[in-house]
């Protein structure tokens, strides 16, 4: 500040200057990331926007037509759309309620007073293992152990749970089963970091304070591990929604969305449609759709990050 | 715990087989998968399995590092991912010394938008996407793949930095200021050293998303020689035989870099995964 003043008394013409680019340096700062997201955000969103009003875009002869609503009357009114819609619906909420679950109990056992430290790190890197894997990999592994003649379907058999061999990624009715277990598989470690930073946070009294009351174990966990843990369990649980919605590489390397779209969702019908079909315009429309959902679901992420601030 | 040595024994034994079935569940697929890449292509399969069998060679390993095609993978990906990775860290700092120390008309907005492009689905901007690199003309080259993967990494990085950044006295930068030097010298020479752990943090979290995406990998690039590991294993299951042996070592082999990471920056890695959900 001192310098600042001593300036305007010796320098006054620049006394303009200085205080436009004082104004001006936080967006110099910023601009390569705001030329970025312009560019690859904001520009894109609305082409896709424009696309979804239009007719025989991109690659049809004809040339584009506005038609307004009407690409969105199409895809809403389709069975295929539908069904894509529900089973995306049925994907996020099993995954999401699955990882919550999962995660939860690893990290309280990883948190139990009754094991020493050393034997908590080292199962805390094999917890944390599966995310260690990117999606086509995690399709392949899983390819590998639910294959008809594959080690899942031989201990199951084995131990008398099934009946037969299983074509676990190729039979309509478990397909969508088995795709989404396997990203409940490759997903709940976000959640038992997460948990295990929230745990760590709870202060000892309140535990000391509900035992002197005569709380018993799950006494404690409901009335003060849960509380305590419910603004991390809101922001993981909506953003970890949003997340589930945008898989594509998952679905695509295992099932494809087969057999007959019984695993098709919202993402591998859009790229199905725009790629295979080169329905640009339908695309754009179903893309639209997917951008208004995971928005709806940010907004309330974004408010429930504001409330922790607070 | 209140109770005799009899009962805390029991509580004891009872965590031990659930910390054993946990582990189960999350460690024996992965130990499958690297067990397999040992086998044979007609022993994957064989009834019964075993863990380990006669067949146990590095013939897949081989295989997949005597071939100029499938190195050409790793090449790509460790170019892009290194180049995303810097790109990314240095652009963050820039943004994140903005949201952290100036305060300015649009901060609220822009600090908004920024957490909203986390829930801008990649499929969305796929469609536009091909057009604009096309029109660019930069398909099928790195710069498409560096560029359309900042927009993914870039709004973690900069939550992440700003976070660091907050955490950090504005003492610090003022006395610089005072002693006559500019806002970009106080960044490049207190700031950025003594935020070395948060730059780490951003790094290696970058890295990690960079190795591993996937769609704009496969719809931007068009020859096998702009392809990355992931793309390359999905053309090796496309192919008509089956190698699931080469398939599974290139799998074991394209975990690696991701896996050593993890393990040497475990710390930076866990605040990279809860950056984006406990603190925005």
């Amino acid at each position: 500040m001192a310098t600042a003043t001593q300036r305007e008394i010796t320098e006054p013409a620049n006394i303009g200057w200085e205080q436009k680019k004082r104004r001006l340096l936080p967006y110099a700062y910023l601009s390569p990331t705001l030329l970025l997201l312009a560019a690859l955000t904001v520009v894109p969103i609305m082409t896709v926007f424009l696309y979804s009003l239009v007719d025989n875009v991109i690659v049809n002869p004809n040339p584009p037509e506005f038609v307004g609503l009407e690409n969105y009357e199409e895809v809403l009114t389709n069975r295929k759309f539908r069904g894509a819609l529900s089973n995306t619906m049925y994907f996020a909420i099993v995954s999401v309620v699955a990882h919550f679950i999962i995660g939860l109990a690893f990290a309280l056992l990883l948190n139990s007073r009754l094991l020493s430290a050393n034997v908590k790190a080292v199962f805390r890197v094999i917890y944390i293992l599966p995310w260690v894997f990117t999606a086509s990999i995690i399709a392949i592994l899983w390819r590998l152990l639910l294959n008809p003649h594959g080690v899942v379907n031989y201990v199951m058999l084995e131990l008398g749970l099934i009946p037969e061999l299983l074509e676990w990624l190729s039979d309509r009715k478990l397909a969508l089963n088995a795709v989404t277990f396997i990203n409940i598989w490759s997903g709940y470690p976000f959640y038992l970091v997460s948990f295990l930073a929230g745990l760590q946070g709870i202060p000892d009294d309140l535990y000391e304070s509900g035992r002197v009351d005569g709380g018993n174990a799950w006494q404690l966990f409901l009335h003060i591990t849960l509380p305590q843990l419910k603004p991390i369990i809101i922001s993981l649980a909506l953003l970890d929604f949003i997340w589930t919605i945008h898989q594509f590489t998952l679905i695509w390397m295992t099932t494809g969305g087969g057999p007959l779209r019984s695993t098709e969702v919202l993402s591998t019908y859009t790229y199905k449609a725009a790629f295979s079909s080169h329905e640009y315009s339908i695309a754009s429309t179903i893309a639209m759709v997917i951008l208004a959902i995971c928005t709806f679901v940010a907004i309330f992420y974004v408010r429930s990050q504001r409330m922790a601030d607070e | 715990m209140i109770g005799t040595r009899r009962q805390i024994l029991i509580r004891k034994i009872l965590v031990w087989i659930a910390l054993i079935l946990g582990a189960c569940f999350a460690g024996l697929p992965v130990l499958w998968m690297v067990s397999s890449s040992f086998k044979s292509n007609l022993e994957i399969f064989a009834y019964p399995p075993a863990l380990i069998d006669y067949s146990f060679s590095f013939q897949a390993y081989q295989a997949v590092l005597s071939d100029p095609g499938q190195l050409r993978f790793f090449f790509n990906s460790y170019l892009v991912a290194i180049l995303v990775t810097i790109c990314t860290v240095i652009t963050s700092i820039l943004a994140g010394y903005s949201f952290s120390r100036y305060d300015f008309r649009f901060k609220k907005i822009l600090n908004l938008i920024i957490i909203g492009v986390q829930s801008v689905p990649p499929i969305t901007l796929m469609i536009p996407y091909f057009g604009l690199i096309v029109w660019l003309g930069i398909y099928n080259s790195y710069a498409a793949l560096v560029l359309t993967y900042m927009v993914f990494t870039l709004s973690y990085a900069i939550i992440m930095m700003t976070g660091y950044f907050n955490t950090l006295p504005r003492d610090l930068d003022e006395a610089v200021m005072i002693d006559g030097g500019g806002s970009f010298v106080t960044l490049w020479r207190i700031l950025v050293p003594i935020s070395l752990p948060g730059i780490v943090a951003v790094g290696v979290y970058t890295f990690m998303l960079a190795w591993n995406e996937f769609l704009f990998a496969l719809t931007l690039t068009r020859t096998n020689d702009m392809r990355t590991v992931p793309i390359g294993i999905h053309l090796l299951m496309g192919q008509h035989s089956f190698e699931w042996n080469q398939m599974l070592a290139l799998s074991v082999l394209g975990s690696l870099p991701v896996l050593i990471l993890f393990l040497l920056f475990q710390r930076y890695f866990i605040a990279g995964m809860s950056a984006g959900s406990v603190k925005g």
